[in-house]
């Protein structure tokens, strides 16, 4: 069984979101290197001096918007470079595209799929083949309940989530000869400034200290897809169990 | 956002409304309200609220910037909780240089209430221990400010209630502490006149120090309570465990029937507390945790007095006017409006910085009293007229109905304080009391 302790050096795309910045200051206390990714400087900043001030590992940022390929396109060579061995590498980036937007214009449909699961299949292209190469390591990707069936409201976002979590169950099968844990994470509802516009004060609604307290433990019991909170592996067994029949016809 | 936002005492509970900036780089305002910053809703009355305004949540700003462990200083976001900074702290040997009595208070709300603890006569206030900060005002400015540079700006925002801008960053210094563990002795005593006794032979021994009173014992245990001094522990072979500080504690799911601390309740369960404490060993080791806030592992504990919550009252009176402090005892007594926490303390000479401090040398009390609606109030404008007489004061952070007269009597340096209050933040404390 792996320890926080022996994830030592982690990599975190999105590192400003808020269950990244929750799930980094539980591997702060142990680990020896960060490599933190994300969109704004001045958020980033903001992140790598908490995680500093949290542990001992020294920490390197790269200042990435993932909306354009062109704009990551030698990332992976740029933290291999820094690093021989990563232990860990989180996805925790996308963003909630506005479902009526999408269907209004394709071009802020693919937008969507760009930021949500083509930039992370991009990046786990040369990451699984390197820790094919090391025969260790774990891969974690944040993708979402929305995934498991697509509903009106948004299924762009659940296009995107369910797509990747597709792709991970075949990456799982291809590395599990390796040794290597493939972490698919699949959120609830969980109190976030990306669904702060969002009424949140129901009893399903999450915080992002309990998400990632479950995503670290799935790390160390090398779990391979973990709803979280847990009782949303029931809730979306239901909704996954109702006829299209009927399931067309509500309105979710 | 719908967020429900009350104090701890659940008294005033209306609708307030409120923005949860996501990252101090994105805070702003606008000028068509006032607005007033809020930490974790541990202030009991409504210094933290502003029910014609905006709350601004700093919820999200809990962001160490840095901790440096040499020299025992963390600079961080003014919503980062003190539980989360003992957690960080205590294991490199550091703790807070001041704790009130619930670890769950963030660092703008001890700065904004310059709260105190069970070491003021050796510490003074959490405000002492400031040594910068950064303050952003509703006009858009941002100063930076020390006892040195901007130092009015600087001493009115130690317990200036919020009111003088929104504390982005502050950077304070810590104690160094050599365990997790604290080395406790408790001293019954059978009357005030011990108390004092005890209090002012013992007290500068301890780091801390503080007296359980039973106000619900007439006759002649009347004053009777127990002294508890306290001093951090040596090293100790333990592991880290001990500093493990943020496990959930048991939780009040609903309020409770109002009749649940019920006069006659409170006096049974005091009269056993005291005798159970009277054989006790003197001396005992307890940790960190439930030394400091044994409160805050029965979460939600303001359900113990049910929808209607209740009034906290503090305040202090000069060391020399002794005998005021057994009147509001008695006067407490007789209306038997059983406080079921009474705290006392001896209050030392170290001055804050801050013009609305409210810690002076003395006696201090704190008190809760169940929410009986009107008689409640009565009883609390008659310990005021004593408290006013004595030319003591009450404490803002635990306070709902203090008058403007009587505010102004209590913090003479309100003038001074007025000039740099940001006149874009205002509070249902700060309409009443200035009105």
């Amino acid at each position: 069984m792996s320890t926080l302790s022996t994830q030592k050096t982690v990599v975190v795309f999105g590192a400003t979101s808020a269950i990244a910045q929750e799930t980094c200051r539980l591997h702060a206390p142990h680990a020896i290197r960060f490599v933190l990714c994300a969109r704004d400087s001045t958020k980033l900043d903001i992140v790598a001096s908490d995680i500093r001030s949290r542990g001992e590992a020294t920490i390197s940022t790269h200042v990435v918007d993932f909306s354009d390929p062109s704009n990551y396109a030698n990332l992976f060579e740029l933290i291999k470079k820094e690093n021989d061995a990563i232990d860990i590498w989180y996805f925790f980036h996308g963003n909630l595209p506005e479902q009526k937007k999408c269907e209004a214009s394709l071009s802020h449909a693919k937008a969507a799929l760009q930021t949500n699961v083509l930039s992370i299949l991009d990046l786990l292209h040369p990451v699984a083949n390197d820790l094919e190469k090391q025969k260790s390591g774990t891969l974690v990707v944040v993708s979402s309940v929305a995934g498991d069936r697509g509903r009106a409201s948004n299924y762009m976002y659940g296009t995107a989530k369910g797509a990747l979590s597709i792709y991970l169950q075949g990456l799982r099968n291809r590395l599990a000869v390796h040794g290597i844990t493939v972490l698919d994470v699949k959120p609830g509802f969980v109190k976030t400034p990306m669904t702060a516009h969002l009424d949140n004060s129901g009893f399903l609604w999450a915080s992002p200290d309990a998400i990632a307290a479950d995503i670290v433990a799935a790390v160390k019991k090398k779990s391979d897809v973990i709803y979280t909170p847990g009782y949303w592996r029931l809730i979306m067994f239901v909704i996954r169990a109702v006829p299209e029949k009927i399931f067309k016809r509500l309105s979710l | 956002m719908s967020k429900r936002y009350k104090s701890w005492g659940y008294t005033p509970n209306v609708p307030q409304s409120s923005i949860s900036p996501a990252w101090r780089s994105s805070v702003s305002f606008n000028n068509q309200q006032t607005y007033l910053p809020f930490g974790n809703g541990r202030s009991y009355g409504d210094t933290c609220l502003n029910g014609l305004g905006v709350v601004l949540d700093s919820q999200h700003q809990n962001h160490i910037i840095d901790f440096d462990v040499e020299a025992g200083t963390v600079t961080c976001e003014s919503g980062v909780t003190f539980a989360e900074l003992i957690d960080l702290c205590v294991p490199k040997g550091w703790f807070l240089p001041v704790s009130p009595g619930t670890k769950f208070v963030t660092v703008g709300g001890a700065i904004g209430n310059d709260v105190h603890g069970k070491n003021h006569h050796k510490r003074g206030t959490f405000g002492c221990h400031v040594m910068e900060m950064e303050i952003l005002r509703t006009d858009g400015s941002i100063t930076h400010c020390s006892a040195s540079e901007n130092t009015l700006l600087f001493n009115s925002t130690i317990g200036g209630l919020g009111l003088t801008g929104y504390i982005s960053w502050a950077k304070f210094s810590l104690i160094p502490v050599k365990s997790g563990l604290m080395s406790v002795k408790t001293i019954p005593f059978r009357s005030l006149d011990e108390f004092y006794e005890i209090s002012s032979a013992k007290q500068d021994a301890f780091e801390y120090s503080v007296a359980w009173l039973d106000c619900a014992a007439g006759g002649g245990s009347f004053g009777r309570g127990l002294f508890y001094g306290a001093d951090h522990s040596g090293p100790n072979n333990s592991d880290t465990e001990d500093f493990k500080l943020t496990k959930p504690g048991l939780s009040i799911p609903f309020n409770l029937p109002s009749s649940t601390l019920s006069p006659l309740f409170v006096k049974y369960f005091n009269t056993l507390y005291f005798y159970k404490n009277k054989m006790a060993p003197r001396n005992s080791n307890a940790p960190i945790g439930s030394y400091f806030y044994p409160l805050d592992n029965l979460r939600n504990w303001y359900r113990m007095y049910g929808s209607r919550g209740f009034f906290q009252y503090q305040f202090v009176v000069p060391t020399d006017r002794k005998d005021d402090l057994r009147s509001i005892l008695e006067l407490i007594t007789k209306a038997r409006s059983a406080s079921f926490l009474a705290v006392l303390k001896e209050f030392g000479s170290v001055q804050s910085p801050g013009l609305l401090s409210f810690p002076r040398p003395g006696y201090c009390l704190a008190l809760d009293f169940p929410n009986k609606g009107q008689r409640t109030k009565q009883l609390i404008a008659s310990l005021d007229l004593i408290v006013r007489e004595a030319g003591g004061s009450v404490y803002p952070a635990k306070d709902r109905l203090m008058c403007a007269d009587a505010f102004r009597q209590y913090y003479p340096k309100h003038r001074e304080f007025s000039s740099m209050i940001d006149p874009g933040m205002s509070s249902d404390f700060w309409r009443r009391v200035s009105s």
